[in-house]
């Protein structure tokens, strides 16, 4: 979109940057080295979109992926390491426009699910793509993990404190 | 600062030495409160509680805000921190799962130029 956004010359690779636009919204955004075309198929065919939505390091696989990319219709991941126990994530798809935009739901947290859109911006035979998730509350967006850090940190807290406490009345 | 950061470091640890204090926070984890309501969920004097309260305010873990008569309690600016770090967190997560699509990428780049080059044949 504009000079700051392009990749660091040094090296080559584009920088990601996470924003948490409002109470209500998460954008992360990232420039690839190729046409719309190609960036938006990575994100529509499952085959190729199974290849990188995990990340190596997460040491979880997905199981499967299906999408019925049009408006309407309906996607679903299944996470996980055991096929009997897998972590379902699902929703439909709101806009379908090829090489450009895609909105979906996330449907498998109930009402508190974000719609998330992605856009893809051509430009010099780059794509600079936005990813924008929309929560329905302020509540729901720190729901989906920012906060889970509070009680975990509690958590550590206590343990220690506790720990403390036995040894300073032993 | 490193003197700031140790004092902060031990109000917050002797804030937290408490369990009433302890689960004040908890309680207000899950939604802000006034000083009566929490005197009554831990059973305690109005007086009492505004004590527990003021150490865990002096600390930045809770911060209170009085409307009319009523003083409210929420968790305190330590909250940004934490919202930093998830934030932090969750830009290594995109930025790993956008290194694996940039491999994708590249792939189908190869794969266009090749097959165009069969094309041209």
């Amino acid at each position: 979109m504009d000079a700051k956004r392009e990749g660091d010359p040094i090296s080559m690779k584009n920088r990601t940057t996470v924003e948490r636009k409002s109470e209500r919204e998460i954008v992360v955004t990232r420039t690839f080295n190729a046409p719309a075309r190609i960036v938006f198929a990575a994100w529509t065919k499952p085959d190729l979109f199974k290849r990188w939505w995990v990340p190596k390091s997460a040491g979880i696989s997905l199981l499967s992926c299906e999408m019925d990319v049009r408006v309407g219709g309906k996607y679903r991941l299944v996470f996980g390491n055991d096929p009997a126990k897998g972590m379902e994530f699902f929703g439909r798809y709101l806009e379908v426009i090829p090489n450009a935009r895609l909105a979906w739901t996330n449907e498998e947290g109930g009402d508190g699910g974000a719609v998330t859109t992605v856009t893809f911006e051509e430009k010099a035979g780059k794509t600079h793509l936005v990813v924008h998730d929309l929560y329905p509350s302020k509540e729901a967006l720190e729901a989906s993990g920012s906060t889970d850090a509070m009680p975990e940190t509690l958590d550590q807290l206590d343990e220690l404190l506790g720990g403390l406490d036995a040894s300073a009345s032993s | 600062m490193v003197q700031y950061e140790s004092s902060r470091l031990d109000a917050s640890f002797a804030a937290l030495s408490d369990v009433t204090r302890r689960g004040v926070l908890e309680q207000l984890g899950r939604s802000d409160a006034s000083i009566t309501d929490l005197a009554g969920t831990f059973r305690m004097t109005l007086t009492g509680m505004k004590k527990h309260v003021g150490v865990l305010e002096q600390a930045g873990l809770v911060t209170t805000e009085k409307v009319g008569r009523v003083r409210t309690c929420k968790l305190g600016p330590r909250r940004l921190e934490e919202e930093t770090a998830w934030l932090e967190r969750y830009r290594q997560l995109w930025d790993a799962r956008f290194d694996g699509l940039d491999q994708v990428v590249e792939e189908l780049k190869q794969k266009e130029r090749i097959d165009g080059r069969k094309k041209r044949r």
